[in-house]
């Protein structure tokens, strides 16, 4: 009897949890407590302040709701003369005088111990471009093949517009993730190519403002291996709700190993890109670049948003001179949206997506743009 | 003779009424129909947003449309509704309680109104315009809105300037009006808190108006004439922008709630029949806030990497603000404590007020605190901060203001059991709306996204449905008005049991000209 007893309240117990447990993944009410140092100070300093203004709403709410309560007119309350008290004053200025001060004393730590960004081990260059972010790692001396790479939104259009459906981390994913080691004094340097961007993972409570000409600086240890999420925090333009933030964090030497994969990756992209491309690759991989890079603002169609982001199809930038097309992706178009994608994708994805924008949306030029053709228009404009 | 006088002492007929009047009773009413015309319109661009955000995914809007409603929204709710309303009370109200005949410069009086509607109509078509409207936020920071920005931005700065005019002439009215008309026996520490707390606004206004007049004309010369104060590539400095701005924005924010505190220090000794406690705290109160409203600007600024020294001033210096504003609160709890109070719906606004304004104070301290505020910036915590000092704080300060004197304005009573109809789901649709906001935010949604991740889809479908049904309630208001301008029981002048003041001793409705021989000075105690 009691082990059928025991055996009901188990399944209950466990019921209960597993509902809560999902409750509280879609109805969470307040901030991670992180993996980091900083955002466990950060969140029990968010904690302590708030007790702090319940306690003090507890006090003044329930004065207030007394008097509403006892002193109302229909009760026959009487009308006190009193309007002034210069002792009353004096006590009422003072008290939350010295409750700041027990507020500003933990957090001037804290931000102390935030500012702090000496003796870090890696240093990361974040650069918030329109709309996607560039993680570089800093080498150690120039010779060493670079680590640098952008990370764009992977969620799909169609899950945007409600076509198919929603992944579980819908509008959190990214086609590259920054990778970090764990235990390790990380700091990030923080810049931006054109608009001002905030770069924001909540589980390292870092928020910081990416800014053309300026070079912010913060830092963090994670504690924890695991993938933590975020997104631009500042308005950005059109994409500002879409350019997330993923941050893969390993064990030190899983995190070796990757770093030391992607040096011979960025060496191989070298090779390849002096290899011819046929027709069908190219339009085939144009197309993909094109649907991730350029289709929030020129459209699906090619017919872009006139007069701030002009149609592809038939534009003679993409039907006329080829210099004039692979001059426009590589270098941009200054004072407006159009980014500079010379740095931003290789030259086998940049001969890629040139080729499809001059013969996708009917622009049917039949010109095949090779990737020696856009590195030898790269090293002449050098 | 008899004729020429009347002509002159009565208004004239038809449209010329309004369009040539200099009499503060018709601009005030203008600038308060107005007002209500904006908050209509901002409104309907936040139900558009609400609209989009009630599930993922995007549904009505396309994301740069989504953007100009933000953009939109802000820009008129701000400077369409807020500000145009309190100029109206103050308009209304500040010459019948420091019994002047009228506002020191009318004709002045007369275009700082007028020029606002083409500002606003300017500032709205930019929406039709090519490229569309402003789609940078209503803090616009460069160079988002100046390399970056639409073709439509030019004429938000134009029409930018037009509203700082409006502002600044509306604030020189005040300030000669309250100076220079009080009549005898008016002291200054016998004036209404209403009227202090304008006379201070008024200055807030002259000192910030201009430096925002100034960043605007930055932005045109960076966008036409080739200058580069905000463009990092030209050696200027996108930061620069936000000093500036901010050093505008953040005496702005009180610009939109010292009125407020005066209303409500009006409303509640009425409803309790009680002194109100403090009255001359509250005055010293109202100008430390007005002056640190003057340091605390770069709090708004926290992320974009400011020395640790200037972190740590701008936090002591914002946590400050808690005990101006705490005295405040103090003393409108003890104006009701051992009161005799009744719950007309200016009382259930003005109380209303003071719960969800001190909420909106909370998050405020909790916002101040510069390594939390990291995890709240930019997110929909500070969303829900600043629509809690704004709507619940704000707008119904403005809503218990206009049932207090209506009856002054229109001779009649409004109805009161619509009018406590309308309160009730205005509160409980605002705290729908707007609560659970604050979960969104600490669980990590940013502000200004047209679409979201799926774990904040259910605080989301909330948030939406209060939104709807607050912007509904405010139809109630307009029938509302609607009929106690058409009749209704008339209103005597004293109009509530325990008001006190000049704008009582004068009949209801208020007639056309008032106080043309000042009030007996007798009849002006301190409040």
């Amino acid at each position: 009897m009691l082990s059928k007893a025991k055996l009901w309240l188990g399944l209950a117990l466990s019921t209960l949890m597993f509902w809560s447990a999902s409750l509280q993944a879609a109805w969470e009410l307040n901030m991670p407590r992180g993996v980091t140092q900083i955002s466990r100070d950060t969140y029990d300093l968010h904690m302590t302040i708030f007790w702090w203004v319940v306690a003090i709403g507890v006090v003044v709410f329930g004065v207030m709701l007394w008097s509403i309560i006892n002193h109302r007119k229909s009760n026959g309350a009487k009308p006190a003369s009193f309007h002034e008290s210069t002792k009353v004053e004096i006590v009422w200025t003072l008290i939350p005088f010295a409750i700041l001060i027990m507020m500003a004393i933990p957090a001037t730590r804290v931000l102390t111990d935030a500012y702090d960004t000496s003796g870090s081990e890696l240093d990361i260059q974040i650069t918030g471009y329109q709309w996607r972010w560039e993680y570089t790692y800093m080498r150690e001396n120039m010779d060493e093949e670079e680590v640098s790479f952008f990370s764009i939104l992977s969620t799909s259009r169609e899950e945007i517009s409600n076509d198919i459906d929603k992944s579980e981390n819908y509008l959190l994913d990214v086609d590259r993730p920054l990778v970090i080691p764990t235990d390790t004094r990380i700091r990030f340097l923080m810049t931006s190519a054109d608009v001002i961007h905030s770069w924001w993972v909540p589980d390292f409570a870092i928020k910081k403002d990416t800014i053309p000409g300026f070079i912010n600086e913060t830092w963090t240890v994670v504690d924890e291996p695991g993938i933590y999420r975020g997104q631009c925090a500042e308005l950005c333009g059109m994409e500002h709700g879409f350019m997330p933030i993923v941050v893969h964090a390993l064990p030190p030497e899983e995190y070796q190993a990757w770093y030391a994969e992607q040096q011979q990756a960025a060496a191989g992209i070298r090779e390849l890109a002096a290899a011819e491309m046929t027709m069908d690759d190219a339009m085939s991989q144009g197309e993909q670049i094109y649907n991730q890079n350029c289709v929030a603002c020129h459209q699906a169609d090619g017919v872009g948003m006139p007069p701030v982001f002009p149609a592809l199809a038939g534009s003679p930038k993409a039907t006329g001179d080829r210099l004039v097309t692979i001059d426009t992706l590589v270098n941009g178009v200054e004072g407006t949206s159009m980014a500079a994608y010379g740095r931003q994708l290789n030259p086998i994805q940049l001969a890629a997506v040139i080729t499809f924008v001059r013969n996708a949306f009917g622009n049917d030029t039949g010109d095949l743009v090779q990737p020696t053709d856009v590195n030898a228009y790269i090293q002449e404009g050098q | 003779m008899s004729a020429a006088h009347d002509h002159h002492h009565g208004p004239a007929k038809g449209i010329s009424r309004w369009l040539f009047t200099t009499n503060h009773k018709d601009i005030g009413t203008m600038y308060l129909l107005f007002s209500f015309a904006m908050f209509l319109l901002g409104g309907t661009f936040a139900l558009v947003i609400r609209a989009e955000l009630f599930q993922p995914g995007l549904q009505f809007v396309e994301p740069n449309f989504f953007n100009q409603m933000t953009t939109m929204h802000g820009l008129i709710m701000v400077f369409g509704a807020v500000m145009p309303a309190f100029v109206g009370l103050a308009n209304w109200m500040i010459p019948l309680m420091i019994g002047a005949p009228d506002m020191a410069l009318p004709r002045m009086n007369n275009w700082s109104f007028w020029i606002l509607p083409f500002a606003f109509a300017m500032m709205v078509s930019t929406l039709f315009m090519e490229g569309g409207g402003p789609n940078f936020g209503w803090t616009f920071y460069a160079p988002l809105s100046t390399t970056y920005g639409p073709p439509s931005t030019t004429f938000f700065i134009f029409a930018v300037h037009i509203l700082g005019a409006s502002s600044i002439m509306g604030a020189i009215n005040v300030i000669a009006t309250i100076l220079n008309m009080r009549a005898p026996g008016m002291t200054l520490m016998k004036m209404p808190l209403f009227v202090w707390t304008w006379l201070i606004t008024a200055y807030l206004l002259i000192a910030v108006m201009p430096v925002l007049a100034g960043v605007v004309t930055m932005m045109l010369f960076d966008i036409h004439f080739g200058t580069a104060f905000f463009d990092a590539a030209g050696g200027g400095d996108p930061v620069l922008f936000q000093h500036l701005f901010w050093f505008f924005g953040h005496p702005e924010v009180y610009i939109m709630i010292l009125p407020a505190f005066g209303i409500v220090s009006a409303i509640i000794p009425t409803f309790a029949r009680k002194r109100l406690f403090g009255y001359e705290s509250m005055v010293y109160a109202t100008a430390s806030i007005a002056f640190l409203s003057f340091i605390v600007w770069a709090h708004h600024m926290f992320t974009v990497g400011m020395p640790l020294a200037g972190q740590l001033f701008f936090m002591y210096a914002t946590m400050l603000i808690a005990v101006p504003t705490g005295v405040k609160v103090f003393n409108w709890v003890a104006t009701m404590f051992r009161g005799s109070m009744t719950f007309e719906t200016p009382m259930l606004f003005a109380i209303a007020f003071v719960v969800l304004f001190t909420i909106g104070g909370f998050t405020g301290v909790m916002l101040a605190i510069t390594p939390v505020d990291f995890q709240y910036h930019d997110t929909y915590f500070v969303v829900a901060h600043f629509h809690y000092v704004l709507v619940p704080g704000a707008v119904f300060s403005i809503m218990a203001a206009t049932y207090y004197w209506l009856p002054k304005w229109t001779g009649y009573m409004y109805d009161e059991n619509l009018g406590k109809l309308h309160f009730w789901l205005s509160f409980i649709g605002v705290n729908v709306l707007f609560f659970p906001q604050h979960f969104l935010g600490l669980a990590g949604m940013p502000r200004r996204i047209p679409d979201y991740a799926l774990q904040f889809a259910d605080f989301n479908w909330i948030s939406s449905v209060g939104g709807f049904l607050f912007g509904f309630s405010q139809l109630i208001l307009v029938y509302i008005v609607y009929k106690c301008a058409r009749g209704g029981k008339p209103a005597s002048a004293q109009v509530w049991e325990g008001a006190q003041g000049l704008e009582w001793t004068v009949p209801s409705p208020a007639p056309y000209h008032t106080f043309e021989t000042p009030p007996d000075p007798a009849l002006i105690k301190a409040p």
